[in-house]
């Protein structure tokens, strides 16, 4: 018989592999007896089911539009290509 | 040389920056979720490729040829935080559940059982339950969260993490769960949830 905390781990993994059968089947079990496990799995399903809002998300999503590079980044990071870039130059010469 | 006359990709840092920066600084900071992190690591995608860019063929388009190279100094990132965190807490990791253990009792039922977040669908949309999420990300622990990001935010396989980050797959659905368990945890107290009427 599965105890509340490892069902908790079971579900985790149901989000990353294939279950077992057995694991398959003592969970089902559990979570039909269990209504604090059945809300823990919504809940895992939820954080699971925000993050793929987010991976659709990447490109067009308003709430990510906004991020953007600093001015100030940017001008570090091309100070750095610009002189990274002359000595690839340089080497490129020869 | 005479390789100016052949179809050789000229290196240009500064109009990559210009039109991929953006699009390359909001791919590492989904995965890394740290500005000065995600600078770092667009910087050194941008030096790489001018390190490389006669291993661009062309081919594919230069957003996605950057995009490939960025996804390999994020996880080379995310790979030296892993490495030092676990070395930390190499001994936490043999237990899956160390982290959260006070959450249950001796024979593993719960102590502080989970809370109702209501409807699925309308908590999904609900701004501030995703505020309330991204706070808890924020608060985990830096390699925890970003195991959890490349897992769940980026849709890498488990598989390839492991071997991307060089752990055991145990470890890296050891790394999961207490990510997972962490957040929820967090957003037990954070999220007050489909106004749940019997809460305990």
């Amino acid at each position: 018989m599965l105890s509340c905390k490892d069902a908790s781990v079971i579900v985790s993994d149901s989000l990353d592999r294939k279950l077992s059968l057995h694991e398959r089947l003592s969970l089902k079990l559990h979570l039909m007896m269990c209504n604090a496990c059945q809300r823990m799995a919504g809940q895992m399903q939820i954080l699971h089911a925000v993050s793929l809002y987010y991976r659709t998300a990447t490109e067009e999503d308003s709430h990510l539009k906004q991020v953007t590079l600093s001015k100030e980044a940017s001008e570090r990071i091309l100070e750095r290509l610009q002189s990274a870039a002359d000595a690839g130059a340089d080497d490129d010469q020869v | 040389m005479a390789t100016d006359f052949e179809n050789v990709v000229r290196p240009e840092p500064g109009r990559w920056l210009q039109e991929h920066g953006d699009t390359l600084f909001r791919y590492a900071m989904q995965r890394l979720r740290d500005a000065a992190h995600a600078e770092d690591v667009v910087q050194d995608t941008l030096l790489a490729a001018l390190q490389s860019h006669s291993g661009y063929s062309g081919r594919a388009s230069e957003k996605t040829w950057l995009i490939g190279i960025l996804r390999h100094k994020i996880v080379d990132f995310i790979r030296i935080q892993v490495r030092e965190s676990t070395v930390d807490d190499i001994s936490a990791l043999s237990d899956a559940a160390l982290e959260h253990s006070d959450l249950f009792d001796g024979r593993g039922h719960w102590i502080r059982p989970p809370q109702d977040w209501g409807d699925p669908d309308r908590t999904l949309h609900n701004h501030e339950f995703i505020a309330a999420f991204e706070a808890c990300l924020e608060r985990l622990k830096p390699a925890l969260a970003q195991v959890f990001a490349l897992r769940e935010l980026a849709g890498h396989s488990n598989d390839d993490i492991c071997k991307e980050l060089g752990i055991s797959a145990t470890n890296c659905g050891v790394m999961l769960y207490r990510a997972r368990m962490g957040l929820r945890r967090c957003l037990d107290v954070r999220w007050p949830g489909g106004n749940s009427g019997e809460t305990r």
